[in-house]
Parts: structure tokens; sequence; C-alpha cells
């Protein structure tokens, strides 16, 4: 559904991004797996549009959206979360909901999001910046969601989350694609996670795929190989 | 001091503080939420005046029975005219320059510039009056020591409306919640599906346009010429950063507290050691509070 063709990224003139190929199919779960600084963010950027990529081309179904402006993949049918999470903090958490469903015809948020992080039903009048980390990224996932994506794309989402809100939040996404069935392109850095919700990994280093398993072949060994100092 | 002169300083007082919310409202959503520098808010706050003056030519020559209503005309005027001009503005020069706000302060000073020398060189020089229309020449005699210019009384309406539909536009609307999310976070409104250019020029527009309003009702007050918008646009920017940028309510109480603070200091001292002294107050507070006085805490 996704699918990615020799994308290249740059930061100003430091090739962040080399020549990247990949797809994601429908209903799938990919985990973009890899240490600090190898390019996965930068990766995620460019898919939403937030940092346009130089060259390659990026297609969701049949659009072309390799030059789209991100709201324009937003109506594509991409839902982003990204890293930090980036909740509007002056807006409370129901107006922060809201602001996601720029792309749909409903004015209220859907009941299903307060069904499956009920935390965000009790904060609905605080304003964003106020939430916890934990709280943030459920709103940041709400957010994303009522647009009805048709690919999610998480980044990082476990990144200064206690143990066991990684689990709900893990938990609450495998919920959510079975009930509405979008894709889901997450990137991790930590393995339990991606191992509870991904049906494939991709390892990245330097820019570049080096690596790549199905869940029922993968060894956990070698990606956290990839994945220690 | 007697009651009745109570009654008039804290009339002055309300007076000054509308006027100076009608100026900043304008100026609170394009500094306080875009960011932007505007330099030549004060240039728009001119324009409005003369649109204001040139309905008042028309409808003199054209509509002499309708000369009282030109009032309103004027200002819908004023307010369409200043924000079209704000929106070419911001497609043809802002949004080049969203990160760089040094290069936007010039660049609007330029315009500024401009926009003075087109003042004088194609509308009139010399300062021009706008006739007042009848029914706000005079005063309301509300007691017998206490008198109160319908003039001014119209303006405190004219704010207060105005600033109530800012109010419902920014937090009860779409368009508002918008407006917000963009000028919180562009590149996330972006990825959240917000077309945060065609809101960006909306938003200055809409800045552009309370300022067209705010100069087209001190008509009644002042005579307009080329340099008008630069009398204004310091108490305008005074004002917002005494608020704290990012807060509209902060803009109006800071425009309510200068506002009576000049009313009182007029009272017991000169004119001048009155702003002097005012604006040694507005310093000691932003030295304290950098982020003005009304600041909402939130982690970002």
């Amino acid at each position: 559904m996704l699918s990615v063709r020799n994308l290249d990224v740059y930061y100003g003139d430091s090739h962040v991004v080399r020549d990247i190929s990949f797809a994601v199919g429908t209903r799938e779960t990919v985990a973009i797996m890899g240490r600090n600084g190898m390019g996965k963010t930068t990766l995620f950027k460019s898919l939403i549009g937030t940092l346009p990529a130089r060259r390659g081309n990026i297609t969701l179904g049949a659009t072309d959206l390799s030059r789209a402006h991100s709201y324009q993949r937003v109506a594509a049918g991409m839902g982003y979360v990204p890293q930090g999470r980036m909740i509007f903090p002056y807006l409370t958490v129901e107006e922060n909901i809201l602001a996601g469903m720029e792309t749909v015809a409903e004015t209220e948020v859907p009941s299903y999001i307060y069904e499956v992080f009920p935390v965000l039903k009790e904060m609905r009048a605080r304003r964003g910046g106020n939430l916890s980390g934990g709280q943030q990224q459920q709103l940041a996932i709400a957010r994303a969601l009522v647009s009805n994506p048709k690919l999610l794309i998480l980044d990082e989402p476990t990144e200064g989350i206690q143990p066991s809100i990684i689990k709900e939040i893990a938990r609450a996404l495998g919920r959510l694609k079975s009930q509405r069935n979008f894709a889901l392109l997450v990137s991790e850095q930590v393995l339990s996670f991606a191992m509870e919700v991904a049906d494939r990994f991709l390892i990245i280093e330097k820019g570049e795929f080096v690596y790549e398993e199905t869940r029922d072949k993968v060894d956990a060994s070698k990606i956290h190989a990839y994945l220690t100092i | 001091m007697n009651i009745d002169m109570l009654a008039m300083q804290a009339f002055t007082g309300l007076s000054i503080f509308t006027i100076l919310m009608l100026m900043a409202l304008g100026l609170a959503i394009v500094f306080g939420l875009m960011g932007v520098i505007n330099m030549a808010h004060g240039e728009l706050m001119a324009m409005g005046a003369y649109c204001s003056y040139a309905t008042a030519l028309f409808f003199e020559r054209f509509l002499p029975g309708l000369m009282d209503s030109y009032v309103f005309v004027g200002i819908v005027v004023a307010f369409v005219v200043t924000s079209l001009f704000g929106y070419l503005l911001e497609r043809g020069l802002i949004r080049f320059l969203y990160q760089r706000p040094l290069d936007t302060l010039l660049a609007t000073w330029g315009v500024s510039l401009i926009l003075q020398q087109c003042y004088r060189q194609f509308i009139n020089p010399r300062e021009v009056e706008v006739p007042t229309v009848s029914w706000l020449q005079g005063a309301w005699q509300a007691t017998e020591g206490i008198s109160l210019p319908l003039s001014r009384i119209f303006i405190i309406c004219l704010a207060l409306v105005t600033a109530i539909l800012v109010y419902l536009l920014l937090f009860k609307t779409r368009t508002g919640l918008r407006i917000r999310a963009v000028t919180q976070n562009r590149s996330m409104a972006g990825a959240t599906g917000i077309n945060t250019e065609r809101v960006d020029a909306l938003t200055f527009a809409l800045g552009c346009g309370l300022a067209g309003i705010a100069g087209s009702s001190f008509t009644m007050l002042a005579s307009t010429g080329p340099t008008t918008g630069q009398q204004y646009i310091v108490d305008t920017f005074i004002v917002v950063v005494f608020g704290g940028v990012e807060s509209l309510l902060g803009t109006i109480a800071s425009a309510f507290i200068i506002g009576q603070m000049q009313s009182w200091f007029e009272y017991f001292m000169s004119g001048s050691m009155a702003r002097a002294s005012i604006l040694l107050l507005v310093i000691a507070v932003i030295y304290f509070r950098p982020n003005g006085l009304f600041t909402t805490k939130v982690r970002r």
C-alpha cells in the first residue's frame, strides 16, 4: 500500500537517508529499528512531508505523494505521530483531538477514542501541555487516528515512557488495528515493544537498511546485536 | 477630589483602555500568535483611517442623505481593504520570512516607509479631518458634574464588540482552532492535516483587518496624517509585550492596566511625566517577568 522507492533525504548538506526503498502492505505492521542517529526520524519526517525528500518516490495506494504538502498527505490517508509527541500545548485535550479531524466530516470526537484511551476522556478539558508523557503519547495517537488513516506512522512511541504504559499502548494499538484496519509503520529502539506489535522488521544503519526479517523467522538476538552499542 | 472627578477619570481610563485594546488586538494576533514583527502595523491603522476618510467623502458627494450612517460603512470598508492588503502582503512577502524574524522586521519597516510616502504622494501630505456625524457630536450628561463624550462611548462599544467577536472566532469555531494549532506548532499542524499556508494568510489578514477597524474608529478622535501610524505603533507594541505575547486575554488586561494608569497618572502629574512613569513600570515588570504579565504554564 505504501511504496517508497530510492528515497534520499538531506539535513542541509548531510545525507541522512540513502537511497532507501521499501513497502508496507495493507494492514501490515512494519517496525523500523536502529540506534540513535541512524535516520529513523528523518525517514519518517520525509514520509509525512515536514522534511521534503530530495529524490525518490512515495506513493500511498495509487496516489503519488512525493512532492505533496503534509496536509495533502494526511488527506491521502497518512496519520503521523511524531517523536516527542508534539502536542499543541495550549489546546485542551479535546481540541488537540479535534485538530486532527480536518479531513473528516464529523465534528465531534468519535466515541471509540475515549473507549480505547479512557484517560483522555478524564482529561479532556485540560491543556495538552499539562499531561504526562504517557498521556501525551496516547493523545498524539488519538489525534492521528481521527483522520481515519490507511497508514499510521509512529515515530518512537516508547521514548521516555514508563514500561507499564508502554505495554498499555501496545495493547491499545493491537486492538485499534484489528478494529480500524490500518497499516502501521513504527520506528523503535525497544525490542520487546516491536516484537509485540510488528509483522516485519527492518534494521536501519547510517541511512540504509541492513537487515530485514518477518516475525515468524526473526532472530531476536540478531536484532538485539544491531541495537546495542 | 470629589465623586464626579473620580467617575470622569475612570471613564477616561476606560476610553484609553478600549482604544489601546482596539490597536493591540490586531498586533496580538500578528505578533503575539504568529510571531511576525510587523512594523507596518501602524500604517495599516492609518490605512483604515484613510478608508474612513474616503467613505466620508463618497457619502458627502453622492449620498448626503445617508451621511449619518457612513461610520459603519467606513468601518467595514476599512476592515475589508486592510485585510485584503494584509493578505497580499503575507502572500507576497511575509511568508518567505517566517524563520527570519529580523529580516521580517526590516522588510515590514520598509513597507511602512513606502506606505507613508504613498499617503503623502497620493492622498494628502497634510492631516485630513473626517466630519463627525451628528449623532456622535456632543456628550452624554450622566449627572450634573459628569459628561461623557458620545464618540468615546461609541469607541468603547465598538472595541467591546470587536473583542467579543475575535474571542468567539478564535475559541468557538473550527477556523479559530486551526489558527491556534498553526500558531502553536506550524509543521505539526500541517502533519495533522491542516493547510497551514492558507491559515497563515488568513490569520495575518485578520490581524491587519483589525488594525483597519482601529484606525477607522480613531478618525472620530483625531485627524489622520501620513505619520499617524508611527504614533500608534509604539503604544501598541508596549501593550502586547506587557500583556504576554502569547495571551489574548493578557493583551486585554494589559490594555486595561495601561489605560487606567495613563488616566490617573495624568491627573496627578504632567502628561509626559505620566508616560515616562508608565514606561518605567512596564520595563520593571518585563524585567521580572520577561514573558509579560500573563503567561500560561504548560510543558512544551
